[in-house]
């Protein structure tokens, strides 16, 4: 293609264009890992831009040595482990029968309406909230898995790739005399690893991420996962109610300020996140167009 | 007769493993999906949580009457509204243009550079993304504010002011979802026949013709199938995002529906009106998805399943 005059004044304002909005998307992470790792009179002063002044690591060793920082932790990893095994599993479960065809499946069609009235009607906060509560799952680890166990957003992802996979290869396997489990789990299964992998990093950011529902089904904070005790840090950081117990215990906290500190608190609880994506970036665009294409 | 039977039972045998399968699904779905729609009745009733469901007061559509009569509520429901309409018009015009940006660069190290920050927002929580927005949004401490006054313009409390606040709700969804948005449209995109553009480039098109007459019509359909399954998102504000950055200063224009609920149902304990609200935008938004999904299928022939 020919490059004209305007065409080379378009690429160079795209370029900047792209370039700009690419900073921009990164700029509010930047300047809060710079607050974070900042002291307290230039975070006070407004100094800190892009880059930590009067490096410090105060905020990190407030928030490492609270305890409470390693409760929450420890809930989020077993919820998202929990959670990861049980929505995986449910996911492939219901995908699968509902990728057949109605002459190989003729109850296909009652479970899809079954599956697909939750999609457009839900009973609402304060109905599955007394389900939950009389199933007597408060405080426990499975009132964040169990609710949303069935997701059909996975389920239609895994569903639009099974049926993208050849029969002929399944009739080959099940002449062979294997049954629908087994053709399932090893023919299925091992030709679907990237859309696999595309439901896992969903399923694994979402529940990293979740916090509303920690907030109404632990009533002890003590069960709160990261999200939600990072939630109550964050819309309310009061530095009185540090207290003067673990001022004494921690003379550097003099060198916090509620900006650095709660930098540090975020930055602490997202940083698994920030790692991991851009890793399975070509596994989720691929999963997700692979879903997606044929509809 | 007696063969036909024979085969059904076959065929019913080489089904049960789906039932089998589908059995656990089934059960949670049963537990906690239909068994709450069972208790939207919670809205008829003056629920008293110390007694137990079964010993509760009907009350008829008082709920009703109380929530539509509280000050606010009209104003709530616009709100509601408002944000979300805008959000979805924001999240449908800004990923096409940026994907329509992407797609004429040249460098693959630099575009795959460039989706990969645009994802970032997308990836974290909207408690995260609040604690950072509360940072930099502030009027006296922010980097926003700070440019803004090297700049020689007055700060803005953009989280803090009535007027702004929805906007700064729009902008900063925008701004988390764009990049993630892009992914489909690029990928309709490639799926564009190239002798499409060939053609074109015969009729003597240069690149602006070619995308605003090839590209942009081949992107027509995803985009009113979008607007249109959309349109179920009505009632659908960002309970993550507004619950987290609102304050009382500006319940009079970010107040929305499911942040009220909370309030009433959880703060207040009232589960009879929480509830009433839950069902009347249940409702709302059950007519607007089911006709949705009919457009969806006449104009685009789109089908769920």
């Amino acid at each position: 293609m020919k490059s004209s005059l305007s065409r080379k004044v378009f690429v160079v304002f795209n370029v900047a264009i792209l370039a700009a909005t690419s900073f921009l998307c990164l700029v509010p992470v930047i300047n809060l890992i710079a607050v974070s790792f900042s002291s307290r009179s230039v975070v006070e002063a407004n100094l800190v831009g892009l880059w930590p002044k009067e490096f410090t690591l105060a905020s990190y060793r407030y928030v490492f040595d609270n305890p409470q920082f390693y409760k929450s932790l420890s809930m989020t990893v077993e919820r998202v482990a929990l959670g990861w095994a049980v929505n995986i599993g449910l996911t492939i479960l219901v995908a699968y029968p509902l990728s057949k065809e109605k002459n190989v499946f003729r109850f296909r069609g009652v479970y899809v309406w079954f599956f697909l009235v939750t999609m457009v009607f839900s009973g609402g906060l304060i109905p599955t909230y007394l389900v939950v509560n009389e199933l007597g799952l408060i405080n426990s680890v499975w009132s964040l898995i169990l609710p949303e166990a069935v997701q059909m957003f996975y389920v239609l992802l895994m569903l639009n790739f099974f049926r993208g996979i050849p029969k002929e290869i399944e009739e080959a396997a099940l002449t062979d005399g294997a049954g629908w489990l087994r053709s399932l789990a090893s023919v299925y299964l091992p030709l679907s690893l990237p859309s696999l992998a595309t439901v896992t990093l969903f399923i694994l950011v979402g529940h990293w991420n979740a916090w509303f529902d920690g907030l109404i089904y632990m009533n002890l904070p003590d069960r709160y996962p990261l999200m939600t005790y990072l939630q109550t840090i964050v819309t309310n950081l009061d530095l009185s109610q540090l207290g003067s117990a673990s001022l004494a215990n921690n003379p550097s906290l003099l060198e916090l300020t509620g900006r650095s500190l709660r930098s540090a608190m975020i930055f602490a609880c997202t940083v698994p996140i920030l790692f991991v994506y851009p890793f399975l970036q070509r596994f989720f665009v691929k999963g997700m167009l692979l879903g997606s294409v044929k509809g | 007769m007696n063969r036909g039977g024979l085969r059904t039972r076959k065929k019913t045998l080489k089904e049960m493993p789906f039932h089998l399968m589908l059995l656990p699904a089934v059960v949670i779905t049963i537990l906690f999906k239909y068994i709450p729609i069972g208790g939207i009745s919670i809205a008829f009733m003056d629920y008293n949580p110390v007694e137990s469901f079964y010993r509760q007061e009907w009350v008829g559509w008082d709920n009703f009457t109380y929530i539509f009569g509280l000050p606010g509520f009209g104003g709530v429901l616009w709100n509601t509204i408002f944000i979300a309409t805008m959000k979805i018009a924001g999240n449908l015009i800004v990923p096409v243009a940026f994907a329509l940006l992407l797609n004429e660069l040249g460098g693959r190290v630099f575009k795959r550079s460039v989706q990969t920050v645009m994802y970032l927002p997308h990836f974290l929580s909207w408690v995260a993304l609040a604690g950072v927005l509360i940072d930099i949004l502030s009027p006296s401490s922010g980097i926003v504010n700070n440019v803004l006054s090297s700049m020689g313009i007055k700060p803005v409390f953009f989280l803090g002011d009535p007027a702004s606040f929805p906007y700064t709700l729009v902008v900063t969804d925008v701004w988390k979802e764009f990049g993630w948005g892009t992914i489909i449209y690029l990928a309709a995109i490639t799926n564009i026949d190239q002798t499409q553009y060939e053609a074109a480039i015969i009729d003597g098109a240069g690149r602006w013709k070619q995308t605003l007459h090839v590209t942009v019509p081949a992107l027509a359909p995803v985009m009113i199938l979008l607007t249109v399954l959309g349109i179920g998102n009505v009632l659908q504000a960002g309970f993550d995002q507004v619950f987290n950055l609102y304050s009382p200063q500006v319940y009079s224009t970010g107040d929305i529906l499911d942040t009220l609920v909370y309030r009433i149902g959880i703060v207040d304990v009232q589960f009879g009106p929480a509830t009433a609200v839950g069902l009347f935008k249940s409702a709302v938004s059950f007519v607007l998805i089911v006709s949705g999904y009919r457009l969806a299928d006449k104009l685009a022939g789109y089908r769920v399943f």
